[in-house]
């Protein structure tokens, strides 16, 4: 390689001049606020001012009854939709992969959900879950399984569920896309050889697809636990957390006290148990990446 | 290879079925109720047949909300805003990480990965404090500001990995040839990297369309510059809702992103799932 074109491979300080705008950009509008938010979560900050005021919010926190059950309920209520959208996602690109007509045409048609603003689609779920004119409430009296009208966000465990199965409607397309992508790297010349030494289609699943896109199907669930633990719109839309507060997960429960309440302080503790926590699942989903890319660059 | 048997087929096609019944009731319902008057919807027991279906409400809304065409504007021209920033941030970022080596490349990557979890949910304290300082709320930069910056990370990736299929002895032969960078950005990079730069801003047009709601409701009270989905909220009355109308309304302003998504949806979601699945 000649000299000059050494010099055109390795500039360094002409990298960082390109990469510096974004960078500045994201030091600005998400850095400089995580650091702030940490600040203020040591202070009684309102719209009045602020007064350093060191452990208290935290102490007031981890002391009350009531976050804990927070913390808890928004781990159940992940849990479940994690589930759910894998096993709903996985059985959807399983279906959508099958060598049949108008598989093209029901791929366009699982992405609306994905693609449309979430709270839009919430207006259509407020709508189906609506007690006494939505269409789920109306099969269920039409077939007697409700013998009235039943509002099923008006009750703490009616709307724990609902909020769940809107969540897992707003995120199953992604993850049959994301399977369904997984499924169709996987080189044909396996499935062949196995097919001629008889092996039925279940075993190709059980022996071929599924271990070849287990690496997908792990990246895909701590992405959507992340994104899973960071909804916001959907519950606040369906129930702003209620009834009485049984569908405020952590980020609810955040956003009322920061933004509801104008208590920053407050607020701000509660978002730095947040970001810890989605720091360790950041952390645990770029470990794994690093594992994975230096498998398969060894072998 | 083998052949679906029918009883196979019928099976695969029922399962379908109830998949995309799930995926799609909320639309088809939302259409249906937008097509039915008022008072057919307030029924209890729900009616499931409508004699006088009508586009009437597709009319009426505009009168209801008077706002609304300055709603959907305002989605339209807050997405284009951030759509385009985006893009001026991310193709110079996007361009050195897929050409240059340079310390601290990949960590920095990652990181961007990592940024790209916290959501805006979480960081909306001091975005309100920052933006209250430059005396932006109530903007519609206090919308745009934010959306731009949550969009970049992932932007950053799938531009980058466009900018990797264009080889790069082209530009290393330009340039012992004498072109200057800025001659082999205007004459090589930026031509061959236009359907890139096409997807990648789509992406960005659909993801601030999308994540417009919660810094309007949080970063933003004055209606004149709200998006949709904020307005739509003002079909909701003292009285009573008017679903019909509310639908017809979100049908409409739905309706831009997803005929774009419905066209590129290849690109995208082949842009979005390389990064995943490639190896």
């Amino acid at each position: 390689m000649n000299k000059k074109l050494r010099s055109f491979n390795s500039p360094t300080f002409l990298a960082y001049a390109l990469i510096a705008p974004a960078a500045i950009y994201i030091l600005l509008i998400v850095a400089w606020p995580v650091l702030e938010t940490i600040r203020l979560s040591f202070t009684n900050s309102s719209l009045a001012g602020e007064d350093y005021v060191g452990f208290e919010n935290y102490e007031k926190m981890l002391s009350s009854k009531k976050f804990n059950k927070i913390v808890t309920r928004t781990f159940v209520w992940m849990f479940f939709s994690v589930s759910l959208k894998l096993i709903i996602g996985l059985i959807g690109a399983i279906l959508l992969n099958a060598n049949l007509r108008g598989r093209s045409m029901f791929r366009v048609l699982i992405m609306p959900p994905w693609v449309v603003p979430i709270a839009i689609g919430m207006l259509g779920w407020l709508w189906l879950y609506n007690g006494y004119f939505g269409i789920i409430a109306g099969v269920g009296m039409h077939t007697g399984i409700l013998d009235g009208p039943f509002g099923f966000l008006a009750y703490k465990q009616s709307a724990f569920i609902s909020t769940i199965v809107a969540d897992v409607w707003v995120g199953t397309p992604m993850v049959t896309v994301f399977f369904l992508a997984a499924m169709q790297g996987v080189p044909k010349d396996l499935y062949e050889a196995a097919y001629c030494d008889g092996a039925s289609r279940w075993d190709r699943f059980f022996k071929i697809t599924l271990p070849q896109i287990t690496p997908v199907i792990i990246t895909m669930s701590i992405l959507s636990a992340i994104w899973t633990f960071n909804s916001f719109e959907i519950i606040w839309i369906l129930t702003e957390g209620g009834p009485r507060g049984a569908t405020t997960t952590l980020i609810i429960d955040t956003y009322k006290q920061a933004l509801g309440n104008y208590k920053f302080g407050r607020g701000a503790a509660r978002a730095v148990v947040v970001m810890i926590l989605l720091t360790l699942f950041a952390g645990f989903y770029l470990a794994l990446l690093a594992r994975i890319n230096k498998k398969i660059s060894h072998g | 290879m083998d052949r679906y048997t029918f009883l196979e087929k019928f099976f695969i096609y029922s399962a379908i079925f109830i998949f995309m019944t799930f995926i799609l009731l909320p639309f088809v319902e939302m259409f249906y109720a937008s097509l039915r008057p008022l008072d057919h919807l307030f029924r209890s027991p729900y009616q499931f047949y409508s004699d006088d279906l009508s586009f009437w409400a597709y009319r009426e809304m505009w009168n209801t909300v008077p706002m609304l065409g300055r709603y959907i504007f305002n989605s339209f021209f807050l997405a284009s805003s951030v759509a385009i920033l985006t893009l001026l941030f991310v193709i110079p970022a996007a361009y050195s990480y897929a050409r240059f080596n340079f310390p601290f490349k990949n960590s920095s990557l990652y990181i961007l990965l990592a940024i790209n979890m916290f959501s805006g949910a979480v960081l909306l304290i001091p975005l309100y404090k920052v933006l209250r300082t430059f005396g932006l709320l109530n903007s519609y930069q206090a919308m745009i500001v934010p959306g731009v910056a949550f969009l970049i990370p992932t932007s950053i990736w799938l531009l980058k990995s466009y900018f990797e299929k264009i080889p790069v002895d082209l530009e290393e032969a330009a340039f012992v040839d004498g072109a200057s960078r800025v001659q082999i950005l205007r004459h090589i990079i930026a031509p061959l990297s236009t359907p890139g730069l096409v997807v990648v801003g789509i992406y960005a047009f659909i993801g601030a369309y999308a994540q417009q709601f919660l810094f309007a409701i949080t970063f933003n009270q004055k209606k004149e510059y709200m998006p949709i989905p904020s307005g739509l909220y003002e079909f909701i009355g003292y009285q009573s809702v008017k679903w019909n109308e509310m639908m017809a309304a979100s049908l409409v302003g739905i309706a831009p992103v997803l005929i774009l998504f419905i066209f590129l949806q290849k690109y995208i979601v082949e842009g979005l799932t390389a990064g995943a699945v490639k190896n």
